[in-house]
């Protein structure tokens, strides 16, 4: 498999993105927003207990629960692209003359992912430091020294995240090949993030302790293996010959 | 350069490429004519090392097609013009052809030299910079020609580059297939239009998912039903129809003093027939050979197969 080939393909998939605002607006503004909001919501509690804030033991659960919202937008972001990447060049019936050129089904593949995952993963990334900086502003007073960054931060941000994005980019390869339309494979694509929001639900709800490090490395575990599934599954759905016989 | 024998496609039940055998020279311009469903598609998808094969081979300038180990050699010495169009409305015509450039390992003087070259070609320089999503069906269909052209294969697919197209844009095209053929490149043009094949094309085969008839546009025309030579007499007498009937030509059809005769070979049948007048007495006002287009040649052959 030839690198170049399939970064060529991300390349041109990156510089249509530029070209789409819609697309744009979600990958960039959506964390943005979230990584603004949360530290706000912890300043505003602020106000509670009479004004003495939100105890240091309630942030300590909070904040790593707040982490795993990445997980989160890891899983949704993601989708936008996926979805046009592929479904997009079937809309506007560029496939075939993609799949003529002198390129393995694997680097197209490997081409289509990395336009899908790294636009994301960069803006998640980049909202999370700067949820991290802010959430360490407004919390450094109550705790007595910087919650972030820590290790299991890490943990959540460097493996999990990026396993969680390619999950959703593999998902969405199998979606496209039974959808026609991007808002429908956005739709469908989506579906992959409820077992996360699951799991940050039940952090919220202390079924789950998502602040230690045991517990995250097992769900970072059970991420891989979904993500070597999914990938077996999605190389065997894009292959030329399903792609120009099977899908609708 | 192209080759194909006994090439079979088949989708579960349904045969859409039957036993296909046939062979186009280095620099051909090779028209591939037949109904919607004949598998003219699927024919080129095979060839282009898209799809499988179910069975028998094919082969493109020796490399074989359906052997993983020549797919890439092959998709790199030819270039696509799919039936749709499929370009990037988002990017501008410089950057659709730049991209496909470059999946072609052309170098980036090879690629500006091709791109300019063939914008120029299609009158399409001035729009280099323009988004192809606000060009004209006619100007994005010279683009998508450019993009199968920007890494100057040897042989060129084109699955019906003139469908669709208003008269101006389809001439454009078929003028620049002609330029094509110039440059001695092997054409490959699967299509509907039977003036267009006639016009432009050295060879032409008629599939109907089974391979009907294949040879130059004239000798297509003549295998529809030969030609008809129409002989106006100055007076017809039974001792003339008596010895043309007594002659091995088609059918003959008598109305006043015109004899209407079906012939295989005109060259030489006329000859034999205006003797044979003359020999008889007779005095020829006129011999005019109608021959058959090869719109009967295509309509009878087709329809030949329905039935």
């Amino acid at each position: 498999m030839r690198l170049s080939k399939s970064w060529i393909i991300a390349s041109k998939d990156f510089k249509v993105f530029m070209k789409k605002k819609n697309i744009l607006y979600s990958i960039v503004v959506v964390p943005l927003i979230i990584s603004l909001l949360l530290p706000i919501a912890i300043g505003y509690g602020g106000h509670k207990n009479g004004g003495s804030g939100i105890r240091p033991a309630e942030l300590t659960v909070l904040l790593p629960a707040f982490t795993f919202f990445y997980l989160i937008l890891a899983g949704f972001i993601p989708t936008t692209i996926a979805s046009y990447t592929i479904v997009g060049e079937k809309v506007e019936k560029s496939l075939e003359r993609l799949l003529a050129t002198p390129t393995t089904d694997a680097e197209i593949l490997l081409g289509k992912g990395i336009a899908a995952f790294l636009p994301p993963l960069a803006c998640v990334l980049g909202g999370a430091t700067v949820f991290m900086a802010l959430m360490d502003l407004v919390t450094r007073g109550t705790l007595g020294y910087n919650f972030f960054p820590n290790w299991n931060a890490a943990i959540v941000l460097f493996v999990m995240v990026p396993f969680a994005a390619i999950a959703i980019v593999e998902w969405n390869v199998i979606v496209s090949a039974r959808v026609s339309d991007v808002r429908v494979a956005q739709q469908v694509g989506v579906v992959v993030i409820l077992p996360f929001a699951g799991i940050y639900v039940a952090g919220e709800l202390d079924l789950i302790n998502l602040g230690t490090t045991n517990n995250l490395l097992i769900i970072a575990g059970i991420l891989l293996a979904v993500d070597l599934l999914l990938l077996f599954v999605a190389k065997a759905t894009f292959r030329r010959e399903e792609i120009l016989t099977k899908w609708k | 350069m192209i080759e194909t024998e006994n090439l079979t496609r088949k989708f579960g039940d349904l045969t859409a490429v039957d036993d296909l055998t046939l062979r186009v020279d280095d620099g051909e311009v090779f028209g591939f004519l037949g109904p919607n469903g004949a598998g003219k598609t699927t024919t080129v998808r095979m060839l282009c090392c898209l799809i499988s094969k179910t069975s028998g081979e094919a082969s493109i300038a020796g490399f074989e097609v359906g052997k993983d180990a020549d797919a890439l050699k092959i998709r790199k010495l030819i270039g696509l013009v799919p039936d749709n169009v499929g370009l990037y409305d988002d990017l501008s015509a410089y950057d659709n052809l730049d991209f496909y450039g470059k999946l072609y390992d052309r170098s980036e003087a090879q690629r500006q030299e091709s791109i300019q070259r063939f914008l120029t070609m299609l009158g399409l320089w001035e729009k280099k910079d323009v988004t192809v999503g606000t060009f004209s069906k006619g100007m994005k269909q010279k683009l998508g020609i450019a993009c199968a052209l920007v890494h100057d294969p040897q042989v060129l697919f084109m699955d019906e580059p003139t469908a669709n197209l208003d008269p101006e844009s389809a001439k454009t095209v078929r003028d620049f297939i002609l330029e094509l053929k110039k440059e001695k490149r092997t054409i490959f043009l699967n299509t509907h239009n039977l003036d267009e094949a006639q016009k432009i094309c050295d060879k032409i085969a008629i599939l109907n998912t089974k391979l009907m008839a294949i040879g130059t546009p004239e000798e297509l025309e003549r295998s529809a039903s030969g030609r008809t030579t129409v002989v106006q007499l100055v007076q017809l007498t039974d001792a003339i129809l008596s010895t043309i009937r007594k002659l091995p030509l088609g059918n003959l059809v008598v109305k006043g003093n015109t004899l209407t005769i079906d012939v295989k070979d005109p060259e030489t049948e006329n000859v034999a027939i205006v003797d044979a007048i003359y020999g008889a007495g007779g005095h020829v006002q006129t011999v005019t050979v109608v021959g058959s287009t090869l719109e009967d040649a295509y309509l009878k052959l087709v329809r030949r197969d329905d039935k």
